[in-house]
Order: structure tokens, then sequence, then C-alpha cells
């Protein structure tokens, strides 16, 4: 594990042979470094090529929620993953040997800094923030994780977007023999997820890297996922390759999968139903299990909460739409 | 149209006592292991459930009704086949069980899942169809399961197995039920779906190019 100060060494000086960063690239990473030093951030982000290992120097964050965290086992043995199969179990299950390092991410379109980034470098102008947010599921359960990331509004800054720069577009990494899910036409590959830019530069979503202070599991999108917690899971895209700033706006995975039940603001909402289920509660995940026929019947689902909760950050940025037209 | 209802014949092969005493307590037991694994599992004996408990013990109902059904439809055929006539004996208990199972899956989402909440559960039964379509299926079967009894069969005479082909309008709506609840993965509930059809076809073309009258 790396402490160090942002001028100490250049991560590239410590990138293996067939990963250094060329003459172009090593410009980019000095753009990108440059901002550090406006941040003034205390310790620069490192992200440990080794499971479960310590991440240094995270901050706690004043959006973080005082609710009971999920278990690790919770959050990282059911989740949605499709690019590792299908049913709750398969990201743990079918991610275990998942390499996520080296790992670059592309930047382009509409703005004035792009190309390809080592991970590494992405991440090293900025400060590891503890966000303890909620996860509501469109499937109607919910949980409550601690995640470790950096504020996506201060990576945006970094590539300097152009006005006309109107949405931001994710994309996961789409490799078939490192994702066997991506095997199967579950969805159409790769998986993209956008935020317009006003979405994206406020203060609430992040780049996660990490969970419970700890490097993120591949099972829930390392070694790079978007967190936004006020709309529904599917939105926060896992295994971030490419980031691009678009004039229009893409269709989304589950968009072109099922237009008519999935939309592209997908705003947790209880007001505006799934066409196969109620929006207006929600189950807590937490396993009770072993705990009895007591413990199953105390576990009632809760109101779902518009904007999961974050309307005081977000709800100002829907003023005038019409929610239920734009699920 | 005897010959569809079977399990009256006297070729059988094994002697009633045997079958009472031995065999049919037996299958009994053995068709009771999912719901004992279940049991199991709310106690943290034989595994766990999982990090959403009610979701799996729901599913997990849920699959076995369906399964049960397919067993159960599975054994005329089987018996017409083989010859083993014996089967006939086992095809009630098959379907009852196919009921008990639906039955707790509904149970559990009855309970559990919409922890009675009364208003939750008549909008769910009527604006999700496919929710509907699942309680159509358990109304289908929980009439079957009432008129089960030889008695009830009896009074029905002709009209008992008439109303008893309705099984293939419960395991088609159950297919289609499960099909709909899943998002885009259907795997599984196309295998449901491609047993139920060969099962369909089965009859259909024996109903169609045979004289029913020949079975015996």
């Amino acid at each position: 594990m790396l402490i160090r100060k942002a001028a100490d060494i250049r991560s590239s000086e410590i990138t293996s042979k067939d990963h250094y960063l060329d003459r172009r690239k090593f410009m980019q990473a000095a753009a990108l470094a440059g901002g550090s030093l406006l941040s003034g951030a205390a310790l620069p982000a490192t992200i440990p090529d080794e499971k479960r290992a310590k991440l240094e120097g995270i901050v706690p964050s004043a959006f973080s929620t005082d609710e009971k965290p999920n278990s690790y086992t919770d959050v990282t043995t059911y989740n949605n993953y499709y690019e590792f199969g299908v049913r709750k179990e398969d990201p743990y299950r079918n991610s275990q040997d998942f390499e996520s390092q080296p790992w670059t991410v592309q930047v382009s379109g509409n703005a004035d800094v792009n190309g390809t980034f080592a991970l590494e470098d992405l991440v090293k102008p900025h400060t590891l923030e503890e966000r303890i947010y909620r996860l509501r599921c469109v499937e109607a359960w919910s949980m409550v994780i601690p995640w470790v990331g950096i504020p996506l509004a201060a990576i945006i800054k970094q590539f300097k977007p152009l006005s006309s720069a109107q949405y931001v577009v994710f994309e996961t990494l789409h490799d078939p023999n490192r994702m066997p899910g991506q095997r199967s036409r579950s969805l159409r590959w790769p998986y993209v997820e956008c935020l317009t830019i006003a979405e994206a530069t406020n203060p609430l979503p992040i780049l996660a890297v990490g969970l419970y202070g700890e490097v993120l599991p591949n099972q829930n999108g390392a070694p790079l996922r978007l967190i936004v917690p006020w709309k529904y899971g599917f939105k926060s895209v896992k295994g971030i390759v490419r980031i691009h700033f678009s004039e229009s706006r893409p269709r989304t995975s589950w968009e072109l999968a099922a237009p008519h039940e999935y939309g592209f603001y997908a705003n947790v909402n209880p007001e505006v139903s799934h066409p196969r289920w109620s929006q207006a509660r929600e189950r807590r995940i937490g396993s009770e299990s072993g705990g009895g026929l007591q413990s199953l019947f105390s576990a009632a689902k809760q109101p779902t909460i518009k904007f999961n909760g974050y309307g005081e950050q977000v709800a100002h940025l829907y003023d005038g739409l019409d929610l239920r037209q734009n699920f | 149209m005897t010959g569809w209802i079977s399990g009256r014949t006297s070729n059988s092969v094994l002697k009633n006592s045997q079958l009472r005493f031995i065999w049919k307590p037996t299958v009994f037991l053995i068709c009771l292991i999912p719901a004992f694994h279940a049991v199991g599992d709310v106690y943290g004996i034989t595994g766990d459930l999982g990090a959403n408990p009610v979701e799996n013990l729901q599913d997990r109902f849920g699959n076995w009704g369906l399964r049960f059904i397919l067993i159960a439809l599975t054994i005329t055929p089987l018996r017409i086949q083989s010859g083993w006539n014996w089967l006939a004996r086992f095809r009630r208990m098959l379907g009852l069980f196919a009921f008990f199972y639906v039955l707790m899956h509904f149970l559990t989402w009855l309970f559990l899942d919409q922890g009675l909440l009364w208003s939750a559960i008549t909008e769910d039964i009527i604006e999700r169809p496919f929710i509907t379509i699942g309680f159509a299926a358990l109304l289908i079967l929980t009439t079957l399961t009432a008129t089960s009894t030889a008695g009830m069969r009896r009074r029905l005479g002709r009209r008992w197995q008439k109303l008893h082909y309705w099984v293939y309008g419960a395991a088609s709506l159950g297919v289609w039920h499960y099909w709909w609840q899943v998002k885009l993965e259907a795997s599984e509930p196309l295998i449901y779906a491609a047993i139920l059809a060969v099962l369909l076809i089965y009859r259909l073309w024996r109903r169609i190019f045979l004289n029913p009258q020949r079975e015996k």
C-alpha cells in the first residue's frame, strides 16, 4: 500500500511496463494532477491492487446518513450486476477471478480534456470520502451502504466540459471473456448509463472505489462505479471504462431493454409505480436469516421516500418536469 | 373418457397394502422435503435464507408449486407409455402437493411480503397483470383441490373430468406468471414452458389421432 504526497512519485513510474503512459497521456495526467493543488487534498487517493485492502486517508461526509448500514455480507452477496449473471448471487459467485487492475478510463466528447487515463491518475488528485447512502433498487428492495469514493462533480471539473456538454454518458467494460454474463444477451452490451450535466455536477453523486473502508469488491463494480443515491440502483453503473460528454441523450441499457418499464430519469418515486410492482414501499434488506419465523414476520416493508430521501439536495433539478411522464 | 382418469385398473403390479402402507407414505415424505428444507433454513439449521429471506421463501415455494403441477401432469403420459398403471395412484397426492406449495407461495406473499396490508394486496392483484394471473391460477387449484375427494368425484360424475382439465389452465397461468415476473433472463420459466408444451401436445395428439375409448 502506498501512502505518499502528490508530488512524490508519479504513478506512471510505478506502473507496469506494458502499461506505462505515453507522452500524450503523461501530459494529460499532468493536467489532471494540476487540479489537486487547488483542491488542497491532504492525501492523494490510491487504490491498492489487493482484495479487501484498506483504503487510506478516508474522510467522513456530511451527506452520510446515520442509519445502520447493511452488513458487508448483505452488500457483497445480494445485488444485480448482469455482466456476471442475472441472479442476485451471481455477481458474488462469478466475479471472484475478475482482474480489475490495471484499469483505464477513456474520456471523450465535448470537454477540453480528452484521453485515456489510468485509474490511479484519475483518483490521485482527490481525497477519498466515505458516503453512507441509502440504495433503492427498482425491484423495491433497499440497503444502506458505506461507499468510499470521490465526488463526481470534482472529477468532471478536471475535464473542463464545454457548455455543449448536456449529458454525461458512462459505459461499463465490455469483455465477455472476463464478464461471463455478457455471453448471454440479457442486455445489450456494453451497459450504458447517463446523467444530465446538472445531475452529474450535483454534490451527491460519487465515483466509488471502495466499500466499508476497503477496496471495492468485484461484484460491486470494481474498480470504479457510479453512485447516484436518489435514483434507482440501475443508474449507478459499475465497472466504468468510458465517460463521454455528449450534446444528446443516448438510449440507456434498461431503456432499450424495456422502454415502458425503465425511464431515463429513474428517480426514486413512490407515486409512480413500475408496471410489475408498486414503488410505494420497499423491503430493507437485512439477513435476520436463521432467526426463525419471528424475524420473518417482523421484517415489514417500509414506505419509500421521494428521491430516496435526498429531495432537499436534488428536487430542484426537476422543477417543472412532470415526473410521471419522465419516469 | 374413463381412460383419461385411470387409476381404477386391475392390472396393478403393486399390492394394495404395499401401496398404502409403504409406497404412499414414502412418496408423501419425499414430497415434503422442500418444506422441511425451508423450515430448516428459516431456523438456520439446514442453511440460511440469504440477504432477502422473504423473497427466498416466496421464490422457492412458487418454484416447487410449478414443479409439482408438471410432475403430476407427467403421471398419465408416463403410465400410458410404460404400462405402469400403479403410477396413477400417486397422481392425486402429487396434485395436492402442487396446491400445497402454491398456497405456501401465496401465504408468504400475503403475510411476509405484503404484511397483510390489504390496500396494497388488492392493488397488486388488480393492477399488476402477472399477479392477477398468478392469483387466477391459485383459484383454479383451490377449486380442483376442493373437488379432489372420492366423494366429490362421484357426485360430479362426468363433469369431474371436465373440471379437472382446468389443471392445464392453472399450469399455463403459473408458467406465464413466472415468465412475466422475471425481468429479461427467462431461461427457467422457458424450461417449464417447454415441459408443459410437450405434455399438452402429447395429450392433444392422443385425443386427435387415437380413439380414447381404447385406453384402459
